[in-house]
């Protein structure tokens, strides 16, 4: 194929990711994006200027050669451009759908500076998808070194340092509490924005390629960290955030509120969306207050028009320009219908004779200074007090580390809210013992925990291949 | 996979399983529980481990059936499996100090969770007495097994088998004759809830072991949260077991019928099945 000279290039719109028409997905729970057909991701991939210091590159947590996939496809080699993407990213068809590109590698793009971004996520979503229909998968592997590894939770930090050990040529085993493998991935990301086979797709790959996985295994409790210490070279811990945080106001015991672990879990682990062909259930208001800003809360509350609700609304103290939830979600939520009630903080759950919610009383913010965050701090408007009547209200505000492994080893060293300590290699205070992912970072994203699978692995190999 | 090996029916409505999980036998403690999961679609279910044999790797779960979940549950048949359990989870329970006395109440179900407790108190050097009850002679199980770990008295609400009454009389006729330094009950919630009071003015210590609904029952989804002395706790991790006197029992009570209507729904349905497949 004949290449376009720079000026053609940049005669090139971004295209436009194809989706569900917007009312029409509110009522199914199918992947919102639809992914682009060949030739357009052809043409996207021309839009990039293959640039000599690629900027994007930086922009990545995980350092992905973002020009080097990005040329093989524009020269149609679809094999190459998933060769070279599987070299940085375990996980790219997660990754292209759920990282924050906007804030990462198409922050730095170039085309950016005039203009829109090349779309690197789409792209990356592609050339994944079509290496999952169309390649054989096979997995280049080192030879066997003879030492066992373990990783604690099959998320995405540990289902990527699982693969990186495994093609390093270690025997890793996988312990993960839930019955599925893919942590947050399956309990907590709905279908309509990760299809769970793909999640399974990239699972069964890691199997294939020799890890074990075992699940129903809560490490604190089925076996403790120092077992495993003595069964395993070295170990692991990606177990996740945990506790949800509750907004610590009355009425957040009354029936119809959940946090937002519990509501997503039940409908996406569990599958409450089907009930009742599924036995789970979930209680789908008519009207359902979110609070939180986050990627979460968006989950949430387009669970909840999915699930039925009239009326689907986010509550956040800040403006919608301080939200932390990706930009496309954001979209696709207004799009659907979501009601955003910004500047506004929950003061109390209220609820009816029988103790079921009835409406989020809450009070109108304005900002003030910038905070630690950096962000302007929502300061409460006198007076300005109001009820959002509603019968669900799900909590989304955050994590905080569960306890539950690292109580049972005292002598691991924990920060003031008890995530785990890491040295720069991400080892903790035990030797041969180490962490990523949430609960190292707190509540942080797939990518970052990605990140840390991927860097915590070549510190593991270094480690042991020293010892 | 977890092999059903026993299948025994205990009252009209209790069931007790035997299921093959060796390395939750060998660890197990009183007062913890497994979650289990019968296969694709079904719930996950907490249930307390009401015995076990570390040497031949098989555990007990006593299940009331009142759901569709249940019900499939106890419907087993040695030789099936079931796809998920993971445990032991929660809190193990505190044992009373050796040489002190307890008296362990069981309701109902109740009776298959605090079995394990007079299990391991006895083991400790505990001296135990247990109070069971049931509405009528068949609603009673357990006794023989109660009895390896001290005295059993046996309540009937109609009077066809034991003394006539309910648990909470023979309870109080043991905190009247003295030297009782903890007690353990478990049953419904009502039951739970009226023998905190009657071991209040006693200042009797009371442990119960509650059961709201549950997801994970490792911490993460918080569907479990009770106030216990004004604080929110998650039952899966800070107990099961509690301190009765400061349970809101009114709250515990209240959130269990979060899902009144849909369990119904759910029961009709797999009702309604049943009826076909015997047709």
């Amino acid at each position: 194929m004949e290449k376009l000279s720079i000026k053609e290039r940049m005669a090139i719109d971004r295209c436009v990711m194809p989706e569900q028409d917007p009312l029409e997905r509110a009522g199914n729970f199918n992947e919102v994006n639809l992914g682009l057909a060949e030739e357009l991701a052809l043409q996207e991939a021309q839009r990039c200027l293959e640039c000599k210091k690629p900027a994007c590159m930086e922009g990545c947590p995980v350092n992905v050669n973002i020009p080097r996939f990005i040329g093989r496809l524009i020269e149609r080699d679809f094999a190459g451009a998933a060769e070279s993407l599987s070299l940085d990213n375990a996980l790219p068809a997660i990754t292209g759908r759920v990282c924050p590109q906007e804030t990462q590698c198409e922050s730095q793009c170039i085309r950016g500076k005039k203009g829109k971004p090349v779309a690197i996520g789409y792209l990356e979503r592609f050339v994944a998808d079509w290496a999952r229909v169309n390649s054989k998968g096979d997995i280049l592997k080192a030879p066997a070194k003879g030492k066992k590894v373990a990783v604690i939770g099959a998320g995405p930090a540990g289902l990527t340092a699982a693969g990186e050990l495994s093609r390093k040529g270690y025997e890793v085993t996988v312990y993960e509490a839930l019955q599925k493998t893919g942590g947050v991935l399956v309990y907590g990301i709905p279908e309509f924005r990760l299809p769970k086979k793909i999640v399974q797709s990239e699972v069964d790959r890691l199997i294939q390629s020799g890890v074990k996985i075992e699940t129903n295994t809560v490490v604190g409790r089925t076996w403790t960290l120092n077992e495993l210490r003595e069964k395993f070279d070295a170990v692991f811990i990606a177990n996740g955030a945990g506790l949800p945080v509750f907004m610590n106001v009355p009425g957040e015991n009354l029936k119809g509120v959940y946090s937002a672990n519990e509501y997503l879990t039940r409908v996406n682990l569990m599958g409450a969306w089907k009930f009742p062909e599924s036995d789970t259930p979930v209680i789908s208001g008519k009207r359902v207050c979110v609070v939180g800003g986050g990627n979460v809360a968006m989950d949430a509350v387009r669970t909840a028009k999915r699930l039925g609700a009239e009326e689907a609304i986010i509550v956040y103290r800040r403006s919608k320009t301080e939200m932390p939830a990706r930009v496309e979600e954001v979209h696709h939520a207004e799009a659907e219908g979501i009601r955003f009630e910004m500047l506004t903080a929950p003061l109390e759950v209220q609820g009816n004779e029988t103790h079921w919610v009835s409406g989020l009383k809450c009070q109108r913010m304005e900002l003030g200074e910038p905070d630690a965050s950096g962000r302007r701090r929502p300061v409460p408007i006198p007076g300005s007090e109001f009820v959002i009547p509603c019968d669900v209200v799900v909590v989304a505000i955050g994590t905080r580390a569960n306890p539950l492994l690292t109580a049972t080893c005292p002598e691991m060293k924990l920060n003031r809210k008890g995530n785990i300590e890491v040295d720069e290699n991400g080892m903790t205070s035990i030797p041969g013992v180490f962490a990523g992912g949430d609960i190292v970072r707190g509540a942080a994203t797939v990518i970052l925990a990605m990140g840390d699978g991927k860097r915590t692995a070549a510190a593991i190999d270094n480690y042991l291949s020293s010892k | 996979m977890f092999k059903v090996i026993a299948n025994t029916q205990l009252s009209p409505n209790v069931w007790r399983l035997d299921v093959m999980a060796p390395r939750i036998a060998q660890i197990r403690q009183a007062g913890q529980f497994v979650i289990v999961c019968k296969g694709e679609n079904c719930e996950r279910v907490p249930l307390t481990i009401a015995d076990a044999s570390p040497k031949e790797g098989w555990i007990s779960l006593v299940i009331q059936a009142i759901g569709k979940s249940t019900r499939q549950l106890v419907a087993l048949q040695a030789g099936e499996f079931i796809r998920d359990i993971s445990g032991p989870l929660g809190k193990p329970t505190e044992l009373a100090a050796p040489g002190q006395k307890a008296v362990c109440v069981g309701g109902g179900v109740g009776t298959g969770v605090v079995h394990p407790i007079a299990q391991g108190l006895h083991a400790k050097g505990v001296k135990v007495v247990s109070v069971i009850g049931g509405r009528s002679k068949p609603w009673v199980f357990f006794e023989q097994e109660l009895k390896r770990y001290g005295e059993v008295v046996v309540c009937t609400d109609d009077g066809s088998y034991g003394r006539k009454g309910f648990v909470t009389d023979a309870v109080r006729e043991q905190l009247e004759a003295g030297g009782v330094d903890t007690v353990y009950a478990v049953g419904p919630v009502p039951m739970m809830r009226a023998m905190a009071q009657l071991t209040k003015p006693f200042g009797v210590h009371t442990v119960v072991s509650l059961n709201p609904i549950m997801v994970d029952g490792t911490g993460m989804c918080g569907g479990c949260r009770v106030t216990v002395g004004n604080e929110v706790k998650f039952a899966c991790v800070d107990g099961p077991e509690f301190d009765g006197h400061q349970v809101d029992f009114d709250n515990l009570w209240d959130r269990l019928g979060s899902y009144k209507t849909q369990e119904k729904e759910a029961l009709d349905l797999f009702l309604q099945e049943c009826q076909c497949a015997k047709q």
